[in-house]
Formats: structure tokens, C-alpha cells, sequence
């Protein structure tokens, strides 16, 4: 193999510089270096350092919300912003934050983990995600707009976003049109990655849990982005060029916007989790150093969800006036996802069963994960049922839903993600007692935010009103309270990201004596370039 | 496999500059909608920058194939692209067949007070749905006073996209076999006749707009009609010029026999366009 002349100039030059080091002689330096890179793990942390400035973006959002419902009656801000504020929060937090953030965890793992020397198409890969500033620059733009932001909730539902939106609903339709296509071609260059570049001998069943989440999430993608640029397109046309879409003066329906909005809402929900089921699947083997328990029936139970995501859309219109066989079947195809998802609960727990465990920080992270996750799984099994739904729809109840499922779990995932594979990145441990610190105050703060919105929202308090009524004003007190605590241990956590990149406790090439994978046999940073040369993958039986 | 080596592309600047002007586009496209006349050369100076960007970008990677620095790993990456590409175009133009279909069956019936509900009845109480819809339920809207029949020119351009798929098939199982001319004539005729396709639908648009009354404004189905023809004729012109740029490399001496990747591609794109055209004439024209 060695013997073997380089195929062409490109590739020897990049099997030269790896042979000398980490140093190239054609590359470009600086801020040119960020802006023209093809390689994976770079686009990989700009892609994690987008989604960490759009996350405290949409944090400050978050706690502009949180302090004006402090307390009943309106304190700090105008009813019209505070609809701007949870309007961006939301928008920023999914599209912005927790997407790329995902986005960015494949790029840096997908290739360590199947043995690829890059993602298949490199300089699509740079497309992607310069996009995304690109697309979220728009979006934020639109807050200094005359008539403001948009201003009607993350679901943007017609007719609100339409006949009755302000004139900035043009620019956010087209940030999102960008974002959408940063979407579909990053998903595009992961599924074609999995598909063609893993190691030989590495079969479709050898490849890790995160891979396999990732390729079933870029699927998911594919499929359901493109009907989110049709709906965003469809009110382009209402709001500028008098189409009847969404307005049933012109034969068209209001319901027809949300039917179009869930079929990829829905979806997108679980493209914010199987990743995030991925890492857990890899993290929690690894600390409690036993193989993942059941391996194949969580690649089933994956697939199952992603199947399963495309036939539930209209659990979120409950109220909107269904015909009764819909109600049903909604409901009934719903609650059929607490199967697949139930397996992958009960897989984990089962791993940690007669485990060595060890409680690093992405271990005490992950353990979160499946325990508050769980919380938010069942509360959305309680949603589910359509008649008990017409009371909790619309409350805060829905809020401590989607927020448990996102934030204990999406964020978590991607916090313990970070502590796990930050030695790999930068060569050091993360610094031990600070990221305890951080796990703690998160764990409190996310459960003092977001445990009272059950039962203010099940007594009755409406999402997205600025103002509530008195007997709700202890809840909302301890949840604003959490949320600042949440907020500010953030902050911490950049720190401690800081402080790893500078330095701290030098990590192995194999930095957890738990960890199997492949990207534990590359060197701790892992240098540019790694896997030029396919290595042979040992096949072990799961 | 095992004795090879992944290829790993150079640098590039045409994603970044390609990322900016689509910035500049849609920067320009919102201020054109919203303030008026004083975005649109913002957008089309993005337009021309995306367009001139993606010529320089496909002019790199031909050249790297030409040079043969693609192996058959590459050439799978490309394909598996290609192809996934291709799904999620699919899956927009289903968002718009789905509008369509949820509209006729379900939405257009509810308002004349079928089903339990009965109350969306109640808005317009004179109103009676039917498909076409001639008549909005809002008087301020007026509706198409007739529909373009689908035996004239819609069946025209039917049997026009029909036989492009096949000359362009007929194309490339010569350019299998190596007969560059015939490749040359039948890939020529395929863009003549997309060419056809589009100077015709053109017509039907103008007979729409001037002597049928049928327009984007007229109610939910000249939306329909609009935007489901007008995102399909949209995808014809594209791959008229991608076919027009094939039909440029053979001419120049580009692809072999064996290897034809570009070739392929743009035929899989052609071949989707005319069947999402299928799913039009029998959905929107005919029935």
C-alpha cells in the first residue's frame, strides 16, 4: 500500500503535509483559512461556534420573555416585542442553534467514527454552512425593520404570518429559504458520506449509534426541508402576489397552512432528537464501560421513529377542527412512538445495568438526558390523547412539553457531546470541577424553569400572553428564577470551552478508557488531516 | 478498494462567493417586494453573481475531472448527490400537489358545509364548491371564467416532454456505444424540444392571463395552477441550459463511454421534470 504513487497532486500534497506535521503549504492563513475551508473539522467547529452564539442570541430572548412575566401586569416591555421576542427565540433556538449544532458534531465525528479522510463533498460542505450566518443575519436584521419582527410564534401560522404579518415576514420567508438550503445540502453531503466513504470492511451494522441517528435525521431532512420552502413559498405568494393559499375568500384554507407546517414540524422534531439519541447511545457504553445493550433493535427503534414521525403531523392541530377519524388516527399513531422510543430508553438503561459506571461530565450530562427526557416523552404521551389535548393545548403545559424534549434534551446531548469529545478536539480535558459546576446549575436551573409550566399551564395559563392572571404569579416567579440561573451557568460553560482550547489536563489519543470507536485511535487533538489512507476495520459483534 | 486512497479537493472560493450573493439576492428580492423598484438591481446583480458563480464552480470540477483526479469513490459521492438532490425536489413539489389534493377533496367541500363541522358552511352561505373553482367564495375575488383545455396545447406539450425523455435516452445509449455524432443530434433535438415546451407554455400563460381571466389572483386555483406549473416550467428552462451545457461538452470531446457522470446527471434531472409533468397534465389539466 505504502508503495503505491500518489494517484494525483492533490492528494499527495495533503499526504505530505499529514507526513510533516500539521503544516500545509498552500493554505490559506487567518480569517482566509475559516472562510475558504473544505476540511470537516474545521467547518465542524464553526459550525459549533455558530450555534453557540445564535443559543446565547437566543437565550437573551429568552430571559427578555422570562423577565417580563416575572411577575403579572407588564413591566419591561411592549406586548407587540414580547410577541417578537418568543416569535425569535423559537425560530433561533431550532433553526439556529440546535441544527447546527448537530450539524456541526457530524461533521467533526461522522468521518472519525467511519474512518473517512473528509465529508464526500467538501466544498458543498463550506456552502452549507456559510449559509447559515448568511440566512440568521437576515433573520435577526428583521428586528430593526419598521412594523418589528415577526411577530407570531415559531409556528408562524397563516393568517397571522400572512394578512396580518408585518412587513419583515418577506425577509424572514427568505432567511429561511437559505437556511432551508443549508439544511437539505448539509444532509445531502452526511447521507452520501455514511453511504460511500465508511472504512472497508465497515458494514452498514458496524457503524456507531451517532452515525446511524444521523444518516436516518439527514433522511428525515431531505424529505421535509423541501416542504417547508413550498409552505414559506406558498406565503410568499399570499402575502405579495395574491394568491389564495391560505385564505378561504379565495377557496383556500388556514388549515391547510398548518397541515403543511406540521408535515415538516413533525419531523423536524425528531431531527432535533435522534441525534441526540445517537450520542447518548455512544456516551453512556463508554462510562459505564459495557457494550451499548441491544444494538440492533436501536437502529430499528431509530428507523421505526423517523417512519412513524411522517404519520402523527396533525397531533398538533387537535383543536382546529378535525374530522373524527383524523382525531383518532393522530392520536393513535402518536401514542405507537412510545414504542420505538421506549425500547431506546429501556436499551439504555439496561446498558447501565451491572455497569462500571463513572460519572464524567458528559456522563452525568447524558444520564440527565434519559431521565428528563424521559419527563418530556411521557408529558407528550399525555398531549397525545386527543380529548384530555383540547385542555392543554396552548398552555404552558405545551411549553414544559417541548422545552423538557429540547433543552434536557436536545441541549443536554449537545453539552454532554462537547464534554465528551473535547479532549479529542483540542488535546485537553475539559476542567473537571467547573464542568460539574456547570452540570449541576444547569440541572437545577432547567428543572426550576421548566418543572412549574406543567402546572401552571394544566391550571390554565395561555403560551405566548405577556401578562397572566394572579394566582399563576408563583410558578412564573420560580420559573423566571431557573431560567436566569439556566441562563447565566451558560455562561460558565463557554468558559470552561475557553479554558480547554487554551490548555488544561493533556487527553491520550483514547481519552476515556471506556471509549471503542474509531475516533479514539486518531491522536488527541486529532491533526487536519486523518483516515488519508482508509484503515481496515475489525468488525465486533454487537 | 483497500489499496487506495480517499481524494481530498482543494480549497475553493466560488461556496463563499456563492453564499454571498445569495445573501445579495435575497437581500434585494425582500427589498424589492416590500419597498419596491429600488431592490431589484440588488437582486439581480445576486441572481447574475449566483449564476456566474456556478459556471466557475462546475468549470473547477470539470477540469479536476477532466484531469482525471475523480476516482470511482468520487464519482459514487457525486452520484448519491445527484440522487438525494433529486428526492428533495420531489418532496417540494409534493408540499404543492399535497395543497392541491387537501384543497379539492377536503378544504373546497368543507366550505360548502359537507361533513360534520358545517360550520365553515356558515361564511358564505351562497357558496358552492366545484372544481375548477370558477367562483371564489369571496365575491371581491374573481375567479378564471374558463380553464385551459388539456387536449390542445397542454396534450402538445405532453407528447413534447414525452419524446425528449426518449431522444435523450436514444443519446445516451449512443453515447455508450461511442457514436459521438448521433449523441450530438439527438441530445441537440432534446433541447429543441424542451426549448418547445417552454416558448408553448409561454403561449398558454399569455392566453391564460389575457383572454381567460385566469390568474395568480384568481382564487385558489389559478394559485394552484400558477405555481405547480410555474415551479415545473421553472425546472424545464434549468434543465434546457443544463442540457445546453452537456450538449456544449460533447461538442467539445468530453465524456467516454465508460465514464459520463455529468452526462447522467443532468439526463436523471430531465427524466424527474417530465415526470413530474405526467403527475401535472393528469392532476391539474385533466381531471
Amino acid at each position: 500500500m505504502a508503495s503505491l504513487p500518489p494517484k494525483h497532486r492533490l492528494q499527495s500534497s495533503a499526504a505530505d503535509s499529514a507526513a510533516t506535521g500539521q503544516h500545509e503549504h498552500h493554505r490559506p492563513r487567518g480569517l482566509m483559512r475559516w472562510v475558504l475551508t473544505t476540511n470537516h473539522k474545521e467547518i465542524g467547529t464553526l459550525y459549533l461556534i455558530f450555534s453557540l452564539t445564535m443559543f446565547l442570541i437566543g437565550g437573551v430572548f429568552a430571559l427578555v420573555v422570562r423577565a417580563e412575566l416575572f411577575q403579572p401586569g407588564l413591566q419591561l416591555v411592549q406586548p407587540e416585542f414580547f410577541n417578537q421576542m418568543t416569535t425569535m427565540h423559537g425560530l433561533i433556538m431550532v433553526f439556529g442553534a440546535v441544527m447546527p449544532a448537530f450539524v456541526g458534531l457530524a461533521n467533526w465525528m461522522v468521518p472519525l467514527q467511519i474512518g473517512a479522510p473528509d465529508m464526500a463533498l467538501p466544498r458543498l460542505n463550506n456552502f452549507s454552512f456559510w449559509l447559515l450566518p448568511i440566512a440568521f443575519t437576515l433573520m435577526l436584521s428583521t428586528l430593526f425593520m419598521p412594523g418589528g419582527a415577526p411577530n407570531f410564534g415559531w409556528t408562524f401560522y397563516a393568517p397571522l404570518s400572512t394578512t396580518y404579518a408585518p412587513p419583515s415576514t418577506t425577509f424572514f420567508i427568505l432567511s429561511l429559504h437559505i437556511a432551508g438550503i443549508s439544511s437539505i445540502l448539509g444532509a445531502i453531503n452526511i447521507i452520501a458520506t455514511i453511504l460511500n466513504l465508511r472504512a472497508p470492511g465497515m458494514r452498514m451494522m458496524d457503524m456507531t449509534l451517532f452515525v446511524w441517528t444521523w444518516l436516518i435525521t439527514a433522511f428525515l431532512l431531505i424529505a421535509v426541508m423541501p416542504v417547508l420552502a413550498g409552505v414559506v413559498t406558498m406565503m410568499l405568494m399570499d402575502i405579495n402576489f395574491g394568491t389564495s393559499f391560505f385564505n378561504a375568500g379565495g377557496g383556500g384554507d388556514p388549515v391547510l397552512f398548518q397541515h403543511l407546517f406540521w408535515f415538516f414540524g413533525h419531523p423536524e422534531v425528531y431531527i432535533m432528537i435522534l441525534p441526540a439519541f445517537g450520542i447518548v447511545s455512544v456516551i453512556i457504553p463508554t462510562f459505564a464501560r459495557k457494550r451499548l445493550f441491544g444494538y440492533a433493535s436501536m437502529v430499528y427503534a431509530t428507523a421505526s421513529i423517523a417512519i412513524l414521525s411522517f404519520l402523527v403531523w396533525a397531533h398538533h392541530m387537535f383543536v382546529v377542527g378535525l374530522p373524527l377519524v383524523a382525531e383518532l388516527f393522530f392520536m393513535y399513531s402518536t401514542m405507537l412512538i412510545a414504542v420505538p422510543t421506549g425500547v431506546k430508553v429501556f436499551n439504555w438503561i439496561t446498558t447501565l445495568f451491572r455497569g462500571s459506571i463513572s460519572f464524567e461530565p458528559a456522563m452525568l450530562f447524558a444520564i440527565a438526558f434519559v431521565v428528563l427526557f424521559t419527563i418530556g416523552g411521557f408529558s407528550g404521551l399525555m398531549l397525545a390523547i386527543s380529548p384530555a389535548d383540547f385542555q392543554y393545548h396552548d398552555t404552558y403545559f405545551v411549553v414544559a412539553h417541548f422545552h423538557y424534549v429540547l433543552v434536557p434534551g436536545a441541549v443536554f446531548s449537545i453539552m454532554a457531546a462537547v464534554y465528551y469529545w473535547l479532549p479529542k478536539w483540542t488535546g485537553h480535558y475539559p476542567h473537571l470541577r467547573l464542568s460539574q459546576w456547570h452540570f449541576w446549575l444547569s440541572v437545577i436551573g432547567v428543572n426550576l424553569t421548566f418543572f412549574p409550566m406543567h402546572f401552571s399551564g394544566l391550571a390554565g395559563m395561555p403560551r405566548r400572553i405577556p401578562d397572566y392572571s394572579l394566582q399563576f404569579a408563583d410558578f412564573n416567579m420560580v420559573s423566571s428564577i431557573g431560567a436566569f440561573m439556566f441562563g447565566l451557568s451558560q455562561l460558565l460553560f463557554v468558559v470552561i470551552v475557553i479554558m480547554c482550547v487554551r490548555g488544561g489536563k493533556t487527553a491520550p489519543a483514547k481519552a476515556w478508557d471506556g471509549a471503542e470507536d474509531l475516533e479514539w485511535t486518531v491522536p488527541s487533538p486529532a491533526p487536519l488531516h486523518t483516515f488519508e489512507h482508509p484503515p481496515q476495520y475489525r468488525p465486533v459483534e454487537h | 478498494m483497500s489499496g487506495g486512497s480517499y481524494y481530498v479537493p482543494a480549497t475553493s472560493k466560488w461556496p463563499i462567493l456563492g453564499s454571498l450573493a445569495m445573501g445579495v439576492m435575497m437581500v434585494g428580492g425582500g427589498t424589492w417586494l416590500v419597498h419596491g423598484a429600488v431592490g431589484s438591481p440588488l437582486m439581480l446583480a445576486g441572481l447574475v453573481g449566483i449564476l456566474a458563480v456556478m459556471v466557475l464552480w462546475f468549470r473547477d470540477v470539470i477540469r479536476e475531472s477532466m484531469a482525471g483526479l475523480y476516482d470511482a469513490q468520487m464519482d459514487r459521492s457525486f452520484r448519491w448527490g445527484m440522487g438525494w438532490f433529486i428526492f428533495s425536489e420531489v418532496m417540494f413539489f409534493a408540499a404543492f400537489f399535497g395543497a392541491l389534493f387537501y384543497v379539492r377533496t377536503l378544504a373546497l367541500p368543507w366550505l360548502d358545509g359537507e361533513g360534520a363541522k358545517g360550520v365553515t358552511a356558515l361564511l358564505w352561505p351562497d357558496f358552492s364548491a366545484s372544481w375548477p373553482l370558477l367562483d371564489p367564495p369571496d365575491s371581491r375575488i374573481s375567479g378564471p371564467a374558463e380553464t385551459l383545455s388539456p387536449w390542445q396545447l397542454p396534450l402538445v406539450n405532453t407528447l413534447l416532454l414525452v419524446s425528449s425523455s426518449i431522444t435523450l435516452t436514444v443519446a445516451h445509449e449512443a453515447l455508450k456505444m461511442g457514436e459521438r455524432q448521433a449523441t450530438h443530434n439527438w441530445l441537440f433535438g432534446t433541447v429543441l424540444l424542451g426549448t418547445c415546451f417552454i416558448i408553448i407554455q409561454g403561449v398558454e400563460y399569455y392566453e391564460a392571463y389575457h383572454h381567460l381571466g385566469l390568474t395568480l389572483e384568481a382564487g385558489i386555483y389559478g394559485s394552484t395552477f400558477f405555481m405547480l406549473t410555474g415551479f415545473h416550467g421553472l425546472h424545464v428552462i434549468i434543465g434546457t441550459i443544463i442540457l445546453a451545457s452537456i450538449l456544449l461538452r460533447i461538442r467539445k470531446g468530453h465524456f467516454s463511454g465508460a465514464n459520463h457522470f455529468g452526462f447522467e446527471a443532468a439526463a436523471w434531472y430531465w427524466h424527474f421534470v417530465d415526470v413530474v409533468w405526467l403527475g401535472l397534465f393528469i392532476f391539474v389539466y385533466v381531471f
